[in-house]
């Protein structure tokens, strides 16, 4: 292994569970960049390097982006551009050539696993079979959250701890034999002493690490999480990484003993000296070149309409007064939802912000033991809000009873309630309805229960209990602020969040809002409604330049995007003249969302959305109730976009649910401070996300957690294959099926100075546009002229696109098509 | 009439369905899911009508001789289908689950790649199921045990780019066939036990039995014996619990009906479809019950420790199956029938709704968190718990047992032969085999000790050869021509017994003839194609690549299993006719090589077309995934 990986295992260690995925729990499902151990390098070369190194694939296949190309999904003059500005337009005809017609060929040897492989040819040996059951079932039976009945009766201090005092006190054992017993019950042996017997030579223990980790990535990649953040689990464990590694070690010599006694030494001998190193300097390949400009390709023919959109403005057709206003996810799946009440109120406004509402906090719901953070993942909160007065009860459901699984319990009840069993599994087949099995995002937090909002100086868990008078006014300051909310308020503004309810999904947590930790956003919801409406809050805004009249109220409220419904909060406290309208604005809701539904409904192939709305919308609820259906919804699939500018500048595009839709008015924030706080957001939420896509679609297998129809679910923490698979990573293919691997364009409504100053501000976010993980664009707002942010500078972008097509039957179009479609202008 | 009309409807709407099934093209989810739907409501409705009629017209048993295929006066083969109570509850539970996952599954597997082969292994498993629960006798019974034990492989293999669905099913299938063994001795020695190949219905005669038992008592008990280690394996009973939760590889509403509901409790079906032959035999009850007792315990202690929903699962439903062993054993046969319906759907339903336990155990633990307390000072009762804690973990080692005292032995006996090639094969292969023909046409000059011991070492010549295509590590065609070289030696071994027409022997020979060489054309094709990826060292996924030399191979490879395809198949049951009530070691040596040259033959299938792909230019998964 190259230079870097050399001082001190410890450091070794350090930085290989940088590299193994980062994904928390279940329970905890925050999506993130998947390759972020190379985001310091160039996207392309981060992506050859992470393909050399690790075995992933990167791209598409070659034919795929082909077919594209003859399905014209793939502008010819796009890729002409792209070829001629990477390599001349000398070359033009020769890279045509290669990139159509280069034959298909194998992707490079991954350099992790070389060494590991050697057992195999020097002692016949093959260790992950010997190894991998027992290893994964002590870190499982270790980490188990509450499947197994008999939990790891040992201390859990420390992974080796408990182990070794199981093994200690026990009449069997795991690890048989003598040498390695000796070895593990000493409290003296270090992780160098068991290298030393397996590898022998100092050179090559760190790579020897990083082949043992990689051929379980899923595990180690949860032991290393969980070492970081112990507060993942709710039955807290004490895990590091460092006892996994020292774990295996162990377990391998053991089965070398057991497997080939004396017969066996050090791998050393067997190391050839031309071994490729693991993180080696890469050369160039044409193979990851011809890739590189097909992607690009692919990329630029999507983000080439938008900026055309984007630059046709027809602000001055929304001029007029708002009927009302409502705050949204900025959320792609808020795209089209909006979409539609601006449809059927064209009056309406509505704004996108991220889902926690400036808000960031823990929820404690009533006889909840554990808080639930409800913001971004990287911010920690200082705040709890309680809730009480809860009526939420939770059902239960026998057929998760442990009773099942004992000897009499089993037999009592699978002669009694086993027949149950096939009426309601009957009944849930046929006639799908709500179980307590089942996540309902309205169950979050009971409507009508009491949240503990302003703060009486109370502290709990070292955190202090609602918010203070100051805390909320910069809040809402802040966040009407940020969307370019200060004025022209109409009498009723909603602050709606969102959340998705599934049944049979262990991915659940996935589908609610990333703003709010993969939580409902409902708390957030009421609790931005309730500080708007706070008397005392308005007058110290009013003194900040922000007058909102008396008549003005904010109404909090939650739309659960899998199954297209709205509930809203606290309406027992508007105005009569108010509740009115929100009666009104109801029924606009109302239409929007079995609309919504039956746009959504195209793509589920199993639901025929040429019918009416209103059946539409029933079927796709029944969905999200069905135990069978693997895809209640589709998430952010097909996301590629992320407009931040003033709504009325993007009203007028048709953007198929694949933009992310942040508000911004320029003109209220000349100096960029809203902008960056918005960006630095956006980039790592939406980019993260957007990424975590891009890798399970393009390597589904190793990046992606494969299908999820086969999944098991191993002690709560994750699922795997059958019975002593990995745990799986990354997202399973019936969350990508859809899904075009696109990098996300950011594009910004603002002068290129302000917003290159505005990046640059923050290293790490700026990291994310200067290596090109997200594509970022700049929409001048007065000249409309489009820069697009290249190799530290925006550089002027004429769009090949010169027009966009006006879309006169949108809905028809929908109903028949189930493909990604093109920019529309709405007519 | 209307009886025959109506079993036999039972069988064939499914292998119509599963026929029709076969023809419909790639891509068309809604045509399959229509055809399976129909079809398998069209079966429910049926059985459910006339079951209601069969119990207004008095519930009588009823045999229905439905179809001769050979007859030679000493020997039959009839396929024959009997309809009583338990054949009612079986195919009434068997019909109503298959119909919910049928429904389940047409949404459930929407867009998966490999639908149509989801699909058409489903309803082929249908079809199994439905031969074996309405056969009438032991030929009958194991056409659709055959038949079962390949629809497992090929559902546990589902996902077959994959190594560890590929290796279990190897795995599953194995042990499967192990389990085979036992209902292939059944048959062979309850054929001389009555002279002709007995009928269930038959059985039902309590006079005839205790007369032939009174007879017969060690051949009687030989029988019990075989029958329970078959059901064991089926039903994932001691020794053989291990393969059970690692089946649970496809996807999960197939590993709900095979593994939680339908297919795991055909050990049960077969002990209460043989129990008026060996309720008399109190050391057979004994024996079956201990079994049941052994298992429930181990498997009860096992599945609480298990920290994955779908294994726990498994072990709890192996558990319950234990306990209906003993509920056997103890002739509570209304009881057991309960017992397997409501275990049946509590089973399917949990693993249905097995990825729901993520949400609502978490829920649960958010609002009713204890910490769990750790007692245990007194060293010794510390030591037991930590030592029944590790045991269960390590699943009393059931897993490792079975490869040590199975597997292994076997392997090691074929190294011995590590000498062959396939270049150099027929050199050592034709003079022994020449020699063999010399004798047995010259049996005059042999004197008679020796002859009696020459079937004997000819069968256990053909052992060895399957041993070796069992172990061997380097060439594909190798293995299969050495299983091929079994049942010659096995057709010679025979033939000494007594002098009988060739015609039998052609019968068997032709199918294996067949088979082999269009086995053989195929995997000389493959390395043609595949020269640097050609052995049995590894898995190569050829499937990707050449998807029609695979199906055509496993074909090949069933049909010189003796899978009802070929001939080989009566040739077979012909042959063990011939092979003398006393010959017991004869009869061993024939059973279990026929036994691994199909798990040599599936071994060759696997190793060659499944498994991750071993080229790189899409995407696979890692080995452990």
């Amino acid at each position: 292994m190259a230079h870097r990986v050399s001082s001190g295992l410890d450091q070794v260690i350090h930085e290989l569970a940088h590299y193994l995925p980062a994904q928390s729990p279940l329970r905890d499902f925050v999506h993130h960049n998947t390759l972020h151990a190379f985001q310091r390098l160039p996207f392309h070369e981060a992506l050859q390097d992470a393909a050399e190194n690790f075995g992933f694939k990167v791209y598409w296949n070659l034919e795929k982006y082909r077919a594209q190309f003859h399905e014209k999904k793939i502008n010819a003059e796009i890729l002409k551009r792209v070829i001629i500005s990477h390599k001349g337009a000398d070359d033009l005809a020769h890279w045509t050539h290669r990139l159509l017609h280069q034959p298909l060929s194998d992707y490079p040897e991954s350099r992790v696993g070389q060494i590991r492989k050697l057992w195999r040819k020097a002692y016949n040996l093959n260790l992950d079979k010997e190894v991998h059951q027992t290893l994964f079932r002590l870190v499982s039976s270790y980490l188990d959250q509450g499947i197994a009945i008999w939990k790891f009766p040992a201390k859990t201090n420390g992974l080796l701890a408990g182990v070794r005092e199981l093994e200690k006190n026990s009449f069997s054992t795991f690890i048989k034999s003598e040498r390695a017993r000796k070895l593990f019950l000493d409290p003296h042996t270090q992780l160098e002493d068991l290298l030393q017997l397996l590898v022998g030579n100092d050179k090559y223990h760190g790579q020897y690490l990083y082949d043992q980790q990689f051929a379980h990535p899923g595990w180690s990649g949860m032991v290393a999480v969980l070492e970081k953040n112990e507060s993942s689990l709710l039955d807290k464990r004490k895990i590091c990484l460092k006892d996994l590694i020292f774990l295996e070690c162990l377990l391998e010599i053991d089965a070398l003993d057991r497997r080939r006694g004396n017969g066996w030494g050090a791998l050393a001998e067997w190391i050839p000296t031309d071994l490729p190193l693991l993180f080696g300097k890469s050369r160039y390949s044409e193979f990851f070149d011809v890739h590189k400009l097909w992607q690009e390709a692919l990329e630029w023919t999507y983000y080439d309409q938008v900026i055309r959109g984007l630059q046709l403005s027809h602000e001055e057709d929304f001029q007029k007064a708002a009927s009302f206003q409502a705050m949204f996810c900025i959320d792609d799946r808020c795209c089209s939802i909006r979409r539609y009440v601006e449809r059927f109120d064209p009056n309406a406004q509505t704004f996108g912000t991220a889902g926690f509402f400036n808000l960031p906090f823990y929820f404690q719901p009533e006889h909840g033991k554990f808080l639930t953070k409800v913001c971004p993942a990287p911010i920690t909160p200082r705040h709890l809000i309680k809730e009480t007065e809860s009526n939420i009860r939770h059902e239960k459901d026998v057929h998760f009873s442990k009773h099942t699984k004992g000897v009499f319990g089993g037999w009592a009840i699978s002669q009694t309630m086993g027949f149950w069993s096939a009426l309601k599994m009957a009944k849930s087949i046929f006639f799908p309805a709500e179980t307590p099995a089942m996540v309902s995002s309205f169950k979050h937090m009971d409507p009508k229960g009491k949240l503990s909002i302003k703060n009486k100086k109370q502290q709990q868990h070292g955190l202090q209990v609602g918010f203070t008078l100051e805390e909320m006014t910069d809040a809402m300051e802040g966040l009407l602020k940020s969307i370019g909310l200060v004025k022209g308020f109409a009498p009723l503004i909603y602050v709606i969040g969102h959340g998705a309810s599934s049944v049979n999904n262990t991915h659940y947590a996935g589908y609610d809002c990333g703003a709010c930790s993969g939580r409902s956003g409902s708390v957030n919801a009421r609790v931005a409604a309730s500080i708007g409406n706070n008397p005392e809050v308005r007058e110290m805004l009013t003194e900040r330049g922000i007058h909102i009249p008396d008549t003005t109220q904010f109404v909090g409220g939650l739309h659960d995007t899998t199954r297209d419904e709205m509930e809203f909060y606290d309406e027992e406290l508007l105005l009569k003249a108010n509740r009115r309208l929100h009666e009104r604005n109801k029924q606009t809701f109302d239409t929007a969302l079995d609309y919504n539904a039956k746009e959504r409904s195209r793509r589920f192939h199993t639901v025929d959305s040429s019918q009416e709305a209103r059946k539409v919308h029933e079927k796709v609820k029944k969905r999200a109730l069905s135990l069978f259906v693997t895809r209640p919804e589709w998430n952010h699939a097909t996301n590629a976009l992320c407009v931040i500018g003033k709504r009325e500048n993007n009203r007028h595009l048709f953007l198929d649910k694949r933009a992310f839709l942040n508000s911004y008015d320029h003109r209220i924030d000349p100096e960029g401070s809203y902008l960056f706080g918005i960006l630095k957001a956006v980039a790592p939420v939406c980019g993260g996300i957007n990424l975590e896509y891009y890798f399970s679609k393009v390597d589904n297998d190793r990046l992606g957690a494969g299908s999820k129809l086969p999944h098991n679910v191993m002690g709560l923490i994750g699922v795997a294959n059958g019975m002593d698979g990995d745990l799986r990573t990354g997202l399973p293919l019936q969350m990508v099926n859809i899904h075009d691997p696109l990098r996300i364009l950011i594009t910004v409504e603002h002068y290129p100075e302000v917003v290159l100053k505005t990046i640059k501000t923050h290293e790490q976010t700026y990291e994310w546009f200067s290596n090109d993980w997200v594509k970022l664009v700049c929409i001048h707002p007065e000249s409309k002229k489009a820069f697009v942010f290249k190799e530290g500078a925006f550089a002027e972008y004429q769009p090949v696109t010169q027009t966009i097509e006006a879309i006169q039957n949108l809905d028809e179009l929908l109903a028949n098509t189930a493909e990604n479609l093109p920019v529309y202008q709405i007519s | 009439m209307e009886h025959h009309i109506m079993i036999g409807f039972f069988v064939l709407l499914p292998l119509v369905a599963f026929v029709l099934s076969l023809l419909i093209p790639d891509g068309h989810e809604t045509s399959f899911s229509r055809l399976a739907m129909g079809s398998v409501s069209l079966q429910l409705l049926g059985i459910t009508g006339y079951i209601i009629y069969w119990i207004f017209s008095g519930m009588h048993p009823v045999n229905i001789r439905e179809w001769e295929i050979y007859n030679n006066g000493h020997y039959q083969f009839l396929l024959d289908f009997y309809f009583d109570s338990l054949t009612a509850v079986y195919l009434w539970v068997g019909a109503f689950i298959t119909f919910l996952i049928t429904r389940y599954s047409r949404f459930y597997m929407h867009l998966e790649e490999g639908y149509k082969r989801y699909f058409n292994t489903l309803l082929f498993f249908y079809l199994a199921y439905n031969v074996t629960v309405v056969a009438g006798n032991f030929e009958t019974l194991f056409i659709g045990w055959e038949m079962l034990g390949i629809a497992s492989f090929l559902l546990i293999a589902f996902y077959r780019d994959r190594y560890l669905p590929v290796r279990n099913a190897v795995k599953v299938f194995s042990i499967y066939r192990i389990g085979d063994i036992g209902i292939i001795l059944a048959m062979w020695a309850s054929h001389h036990l009555w002279h002709e190949n007995i009928t269930f219905i038959k059985l039902l005669d309590g006079d005839l039995v205790s007369e032939q038992m009174s007879a017969h008592g060690g051949i009687g008990l030989f029988i019990a014996v075989c029958l329970a280690i078959a059901a064991a394996a089926k039903s994932a009973q001691f020794p053989f619990s291990s393969w059970l939760p690692r089946a649970m590889e496809g996807p999960t509403p197939s590993s709900a009906i095979f593994y939680g509901s339908l297919s795991v409790h055909f050990g049960v079906f077969l002990l209460l479809r043989t129990f008026p032959f060996w309720e008399h035999q109190l050391m057979a009850r004994i024996l079956i019950g201990g079994l049941g007792l052994l298992t429930a315990l181990l498997a009860y202690a096992i599945a609480r420790v298990q920290t994955t929903i779908k294994t726990q699962i498994a072990y709890a439903s192996i558990a319950q199956i234990g306990i209906m062993f003993i509920e056997i054993a103890l002739g509570l046969q209304h009881l057991v029938l309960i017992h397997f319906a409501g275990n049946a759907f509590l089973r399917t339903y949990q693993l249905l709704v097995s990825p729901s336990v993520v949400a609502y155990m978490i829920r649960d633990q958010f609002y009713h968190f204890k910490p769990k307390p750790i007692r245990l000072k007194d060293s010794f009762s510390k030591r037991l718990a930590y030592s029944l804690y590790i045991l269960s973990l390590k699943e009393w080692n059931l897993d490792t047992m079975l490869n040590t005292l199975v597997f292994k032995p076997v392997k090691r006996l074929g190294r011995k032969l590590d000498f062959l090639t396939p270049k150099n094969l027929l050199q050592y292969f034709l003079p022994l085999y020449l020699l063999g023909l010399l004798l047995y046409f010259n049996q005059g000059v042999i004197p008679e000790t020796i002859q009696y011991y020459i079937p004997g070492l000819f069968g256990f010549l053909g052992l060895m050869m399957v041993f070796k295509a069992f172990s061997e590590r380097n060439h594909p065609r190798l293995a299969l021509m050495l299983v091929m070289a079994n049942h010659f030696w096995i057709a010679l071994a025979v033939s000494f017994n007594e002098t009988f027409d060739y015609k039998q022997t052609l019968i068997y020979l032709s199918g294996v003839v067949l088979a082999g060489g269009t086995g053989y054309w195929i995997l000389n094709r493959l390395r043609n194609k595949e020269k640097d990826h050609f052995d049995l060292n590894q898995y190569y996924g050829h499937v990707y690549e050449h998807p029609k030399l695979a199906l055509i191979f496993l074909l090949a490879a069933l049909a010189l299993m003796g899978f009802p395809i070929s001939p080989t198949f009566i040739g077979v049951d012909l042959l063990f006719s011939h092979i003398h009530e006393d010959q017991y070691v004869l009869a061993a040596f024939n059973a279990i090589s026929f036994i691994f040259g199909g798990i040599a033959l599936i071994r060759i299938y696997a190793r060659l077309f499944l498994g991750p792909h071993i080229k790189n230019y899409h995407t696979t998964a890692l080995k452990s995934s």
